[in-house]
């Protein structure tokens, strides 16, 4: 059996010695996810004849991606593909385009295989908000996965494929890949297009990249980044050449400590693991300093005020006219709208369209999405403060390891708690890496976070690329492909 | 400010939501309990603070989106109306308005 869970740069070198080929992969890839989704729920469309049919179409060096199979978030459009958004009133949507950024992977030479399972429009922080169905956790299958882009971090970790897309408005790649124990990047808002993207927080979202090492990361933000006319939030900023940027080398560079959100709510055996995750640093060379977040601690808040805002917008077009489903028995427009809306949603999404709806009500806008946005000012005035002294900043990704399924669906202001070391990124912009660094005593992954300032994708992937040489995470869960 | 279930009512017409007796008493306390913690901010002194607006870059800048205004390739009436519950006559049909 070929494994799919080598990383890109081993399974490139096996195609072209002709030691495997693309068809050969696609179907190892294909068969895994086929046997594993009995017990993870990850993909919601697997597509076994289109993924042979195009690796049998690739030439050899089609791109540096050629011959990789790749898993996407259900919330990203790929011709031929449905794209759920693992929500009942897209149900079994086929869009007529290609996301941007499946374009330039195509154009790579990858090969998609199949749709990954998300948390319902990509609300969620434990992937059990999706109408069909929780994914689980690979290393602990009573556990949830972290949301909402669970699929896509389960497929990876449980070594389906060595590439994967998520979506992260408030930490959606981030927080799966701690809790999964891969490597999972949020790019500088407007790195990446949003074009195909089905919209939830257009402020907030990115395409995320989850990948078994930063050097991966490295190779597929390369091909997917960069301007695009469809998305005009995508920056004319140079992309640079991630993987020449690579190295070992972090002597000197300057690594910020938020001592204070290390405190209250953090799991001693994260704390205790990130903290060692410092120490590497140190022994590496990096010359650890204190920085200060002070309105972190409202972020939450503001995200949850502006996200539900920007959401109750964007989903007013799932109305039942245009695609996806339609109530019956509505004799009159307006009862459509409503009964299909009412019927189409889960629980969750619900919520947030009325939490946002109600934030911009007249008489309230100020009181909420206003001063939001002042608070959002300050939280990245914080941050531009801070990279004034250091190159990057650690924190935990999440504040525990994955917690038990159900556990946390009654009450969604702790669910919205899971999100508190992710969200300040998107609301500044800035990028975010979690990157995997050991197991909890019950052998649950840990990960801790690099942010980085505006368009330092590659200072945060050598950071990573340092630690990972140091102390590579080598371990595997219990429901793995190979 | 604790949300009734009034407001709730309110808001989902609004919004266009046709919500259950049901839901809405598990909405209507779970969106207090939200709206409340977020009412943290307001002890926060922001007078003099310029918001961060959304749709910009992250340095606060407008991005060039302006192209040259030429026709360019869509998806035509066929594809646009593949995927629509009721299509007919190349028109999304829909229930009566009144």
């Amino acid at each position: 059996m070929i494994e799919t869970s080598n990383s890109i740069e081993g399974l490139r070198k096996n195609i072209t010695s002709g030691a495997t080929n693309a068809r050969a992969i696609a179907e190892s890839a294909v068969n895994a996810a086929e046997k594993l989704n009995e017990s993870l729920n990850a993909f919601l469309e697997i597509d076994r004849a289109g993924a042979l049919k195009r690796a049998e179409s690739l030439h050899d060096n089609q791109g540096a991606l050629t011959g990789i199979p790749v898993a996407v978030k259900d919330n990203i459009c790929v011709e031929g593909m449905q794209t759920s958004c693992g929500s009942r009133i897209l149900g079994n949507y086929h869009p007529p385009y290609n996301a941007t950024v499946i374009e330039r992977l195509l154009s790579a030479g990858a090969v998609v295989m199949g749709k990954t399972n998300c948390d319902e429009f990509a609300m969620g922080s434990s992937n059990e908000n999706s109408a069909f169905g929780p994914v689980t956790n690979p290393w602990d299958i009573t556990r949830v996965p972290g949301g909402s882009s669970g699929g896509s971090a389960a497929a990876l970790a449980a070594g389906i494929v060595p590439v994967a897309l998520g979506s992260d408005t408030g930490g959606s790649v981030r927080l799966p890949a701690s809790l999964c124990g891969v490597f999972g990047l949020k790019p500088t808002y407007g790195r990446n297009s949003r074009y195909g993207l089905v919209a939830f927080g257009s402020s907030l979202d990115q395409v995320g990249i989850f990948a078994r090492t930063a050097v991966d990361v490295a190779q597929v933000l390369g091909v997917i980044a960069g301007r695009d006319p469809h998305d005009a939030t995508t920056a004319d900023v140079p992309v640079p050449d991630y993987l020449a940027e690579l190295s070992n080398d972090v002597k000197g560079a300057r690594l910020g400590l938020p001592r204070s959100l290390f405190g209250k709510g953090l799991d001693p055996e994260v704390r205790a693991s990130v903290e060692a995750a410092v120490d590497v640093y140190r022994d590496l060379g990096a010359e650890i300093v204190d920085v200060e977040l002070p309105n972190a601690q409202y972020s939450i808040a503001v995200y949850y005020i502006i996200a539900t805002a920007e959401a109750s917008s964007n989903l007013a077009r799932f109305d039942g006219v245009r695609y996806g489903f339609r109530a019956e028995d509505a004799p009159a427009l307006r009862q459509m709208y409503r009964k299909t809306r009412e019927e189409g949603f889960g629980p969750e999404v619900k919520r947030r369209i009325m939490l946002g709806t109600y934030v911009l009500s007249a008489g309230y806008y100020e009181a909420y999405y206003g001063k939001a946005q002042q608070v959002r000012a300050l939280i990245k005035q914080d941050f531009q403060k801070a990279f004034e002294s250091c190159d990057a900043i650690i924190t935990p990704t999440s504040p525990t390891p994955a917690f038990a399924i159900g556990e946390k669906v009654d009450n969604p202001l702790a669910m919205y708690l899971n999100d508190i070391y992710t969200v300040t990124a998107n609301l500044a912009g800035i990028p975010g890496i979690s990157v995997p660094c050991g197991l909890s005593s019950n052998r649950l992954p840990i990960g801790f976070q690099l942010l980085g300032a505006n368009w330092s994708e590659a200072t945060l992937l050598k950071l990573a690329h340092a630690y990972e040489t140091a102390q590579p995470f080598t371990e595997r869960p219990p429901i793995y492909a190979n | 400010m604790p949300i009734t279930e009034a407001d709730v009512e309110k808001v989902a017409q609004l919004a266009h939501l046709e919500i259950t007796k049901e839901e809405l008493k598990i909405f209507a306390p779970q969106m207090s309990d939200i709206v409340a913690y977020v009412e943290q901010l307001e002890a926060l002194d922001t007078s003099n603070v310029e918001p961060a607006l959304g749709g910009l870059t992250p340095e606060g800048e407008a991005t060039d989106a302006a192209r040259d205004d030429v026709t360019m390739p869509s998806l035509g009436q066929k594809t646009a109306l593949a995927e629509a519950p009721d299509g007919a006559a190349g028109h999304f049909r829909v229930p009566k308005v009144l």
